[in-house]
């Protein structure tokens, strides 16, 4: 890294946060509440990222970890009157658990195999949730309370989930980045790369598969919790198949194997469906299945990776023509 | 010369804006010419079937626009795809309240996703009329006081066949076969409430199925073997026509209850076989469109000429259908009422004080009633025989708010 650019690497991520730290006071509700989602799905496919973009995992089954998460949170605050901010690092943990659990048999499975493996997850656990239908509420779900701000800050219920949302994304993306980029990243893309070689240089491919596995889910089941507390409101139907595949398209056109790309990814399912039914109410999944083309025909890395091209492209363009943009 | 523009402009202009600021502080979604009506569907996704009843709606209020509107507005009608998640619901239905800042909610459909904004809804205030569900739940005035049901629920018709059983069947041994989710178990609950203490006695055996299951031949059998003579069948259309086969073809003969749900001449009797279906009883509401009796009848004919000018995409064979024209004409009633005070406040007080409204697609007799303590616009059902041909109606109209 030139030491130019250092500061501009800073920069850039910190305006951003204070762009998103100011929005609150000059947003209605609603929008907030869309990008409160946007955060939301960001730390789900931040851990669908680490298993599939950093170790090559494929996983359709996702879903299934957000609606362990989102129930996690539910189950605490209807049962046990539990504060909502303490719910959250237990969805995490639970999942953690139980996707670390599951990395263990998904060892022997791999590719297309493995993806099937995890779709059986996304399938089977809306009904495993009806069957425990004490603690769940079966298939009526369960009614929440929206979370208030506590220690009497003058916040809506809405800027306060903004809030929280935004930081538990700030804190994941950092503990990932933390995570990433020193050994252990090495090891997760080294056995995506060509694990064979990665086991030859000492690499311990079965404990950090499983690892990845369990991390990435842990990253999705706190992103459930918390649309638990956003929506107010957790049943089976929130959960079906299609959130699994809705974050494989988040992740793929945000940008395999970028922290920064899952927010594009997020922002993507967030608002293009919305978009497509807006200017056509007929077919809006035809429109949808229009964009995602366009987008992976013209950005085949997606949008972060594409972002970083253009960028890179750019630094040698004003490093070999000095006079144009060099410090006189 | 140009101030004296300006100075008229503003003459016209101030009050105007004054007037319309007024109008909008109090009354959000309705100007002088137009009335916002906000609504959610599942336009794609699992349950994408009844996404029918939304557009049958909209084209329902296209043809009381053409016809000059109510009390001279315009509806805005905006439906927005929920996919039947209850998470999608809650992003359109605030974007419908907060964003698109409609008057009222109509006929938004399915029972979690309105579970989902049933507290929102009562929060913001906004008017949630005749939602297109049959859980129970939706009629509570004194805790949702800004939530509105419309057909007839699931427990109410189980009471119907209950009260038939204690009244006609004395040695009644009654098998259950119900779907194992709520909707089963709403209309078990009625049954078992209707029957009181003799519950115990009649009800011989209960089986059930979940949706995801290929077949139910085997409860059939246990039924059959139960020895039981009265049989209740609490099933979607796919099973039900597995059911009547079945038990036909291996020589059960109880006095076989079908679920409304499954009372479709076209999906279920037909190919069931008709021979199969004689002397099935079930407990209607709508006129069954399928049905040969209704071919010559005006508010089918009305409702025909309705879908052909206005919805001609739409199946003509699709039960859905008419059910939207009834929920859109029964909305279109409570705006009449409201003449011009188009209030939050008074849409709901209008929706709650409807008196003996008839509706052409109801069976003849029926009417629609609602008041300030009872939010179940339909309430009325009257039991039907299948002759091997249509359902003949029989007894008297039962009606759930008198008992």
């Amino acid at each position: 890294m030139t030491p130019r650019s250092r500061p501009l690497t800073l920069a850039l991520p910190l305006v951003t946060l204070a762009v998103a730290a100011l929005l609150p006071f000059v947003l209605s509700n609603f929008r907030l509440f869309q990008f409160t989602q946007v955060f939301i799905y960001a730390i789900a496919l931040l851990g669908l990222n680490i298993l599939t973009g950093y170790n090559g995992q494929i996983s359709l089954g996702h879903g299934a970890f957000y609606a362990l998460g989102a129930y996690t949170s539910g189950i605490m605050m209807d049962r046990w009157n539990a504060p909502f901010l303490t719910t959250l690092p237990v969805a995490g943990a639970v999942c953690l658990g139980a996707g670390f659990l599951f990395g263990i048999p998904a060892l022997r499975l791999e590719g297309l195999y493995l993806a099937l493996a995890t779709f059986s997850l996304a399938l089977a656990v809306p009904q495993i949730l009806k069957y425990f239908e004490h603690w769940t509420g079966g298939s009526q779900g369960l009614v929440l309370s929206k979370p208030e701000a506590p220690f009497r800050l003058t916040l809506s219920p809405d800027q306060w989930l903004y809030f929280v949302a935004l930081a538990t994304l700030v804190l994941s993306m950092i503990l990932a980045w933390n995570l990433l980029r020193g050994r252990t990243g090495r090891a997760l893309i080294a056995i995506r790369d060509h694990h064979i070689a990665a086991e030859a240089m000492g690499v311990n491919s079965a404990l950090y598969k499983s690892l990845a596995f369990g991390v990435s889910a842990g990253f999705t089941g706190v992103a459930g919790g918390l649309s638990a507390g956003a929506i107010a409101f957790v049943a089976p139907d929130a959960f079906n198949v299609f959130l699994s595949v809705t974050f494989l398209v988040g992740i793929v056109i945000g940008g395999l194997a970028s922290i920064a790309g899952v927010v594009w990814g997020a922002l993507f399912i967030q608002f293009v469906p919305n978009w497509a039914q807006d200017i056509s109410k007929a077919a809006p999944w035809a429109i949808y299945g229009v964009f995602l083309i366009v987008f992976m025909y013209t950005m085949p890395r997606g949008i972060a990776g594409t972002i970083r091209t253009v960028w890179a492209r750019r630094r040698v363009n004003v490093r070999s023509s000095p006079a144009k943009g060099g410090p006189p | 010369m140009r101030f004296r523009t300006v100075a008229r402009l503003l003459a016209v202009a101030l009050p105007l804006a004054l007037v319309s600021a007024a109008v909008a502080a109090d009354t959000p979604g309705v100007t002088a010419t137009e009335i916002k009506i906000g609504n959610t569907n599942p336009y794609s996704g699992p349950a994408s079937a009844y996404g029918t009843i939304g557009k049958a709606i909209g084209a329902y209020f296209k043809k009381v626009n053409d016809e000059g509107g109510i009390n001279g507005r315009k509806v805005n009608y905006i439906s927005y795809d929920d996919a039947y998640s209850p998470p999608k619901a809650v992003e359109m239905v605030r974007k419908l309240v907060e964003q698109d800042q409609v008057a009222a909610l109509f006929q938004t459909l399915g029972t979690p996703t309105n579970s989902a904004i049933h507290k929102y809804v009562n929060q913001q205030k906004v008017p949630h009329l005749f939602v297109a569900t049959g859980a129970t739940k939706w009629n509570d005035p004194q805790h949702f006081p800004w939530t509105m049901g419309f057909q007839p629920n699931y427990q109410t018709e189980g009471r119907i066949y209950a009260q038939y059983i204690l009244k006609n069947l004395p040695d009644a041994k009654i098998g259950i076969l119900y779907q194992n989710d709520d909707y089963g178990k709403d209309y078990r609950k009625g049954l078992h409430d209707g029957l009181g203490e003799a519950a115990k006695k009649l009800i011989v055996m209960e089986q059930t199925y979940e949706v995801t299951d290929p077949t139910i031949d085997s409860q059939i059998v246990n039924l059959k073997n139960s020895g039981a003579n009265v049989f209740f069948n609490v099933t979607i259309p796919k099973f039900a026509v597995q059911a009547i086969k079945k038990s036909h073809d291996i020589g059960w003969k109880p006095t076989h209850f079908l679920n409304n749900v499954s009372s479709s001449l076209g999906t279920v009797l037909k190919p069931a076989g008709l021979d199969a279906s004689k002397g099935l009883i079930t407990a209607l509401y709508q006129k069954e469109i399928t049905d040969p009796q209704w071919k010559n009848d005006k508010g089918y004919l009305d409702w025909v000429a309705f879908m052909k000018k206005y919805y001609p995409e739409g199946a003509l064979d699709d039960q859905s259908n008419a059910y939207g024209y009834l929920a859109a004409q029964t909305l279109v009633q409570v705006l009449k009422q409201c003449g011009n005070d188009l209030s939050r406040e008074n849409i709901m007080k209008q929706a709650a004080n409807l008196k003996n409204f008839e509706l052409a697609l109801l069976l003849p007799g029926m009417k629609v009633n609602t008041s300030p303590t009872d939010f179940a616009p339909i309430e009325q059902e009257q039991l039907a025989k299948f002759d091997g041909e249509r359902w003949m109606l029989f007894g008297e109209l039962y009606d759930a708010s008198k008992k």
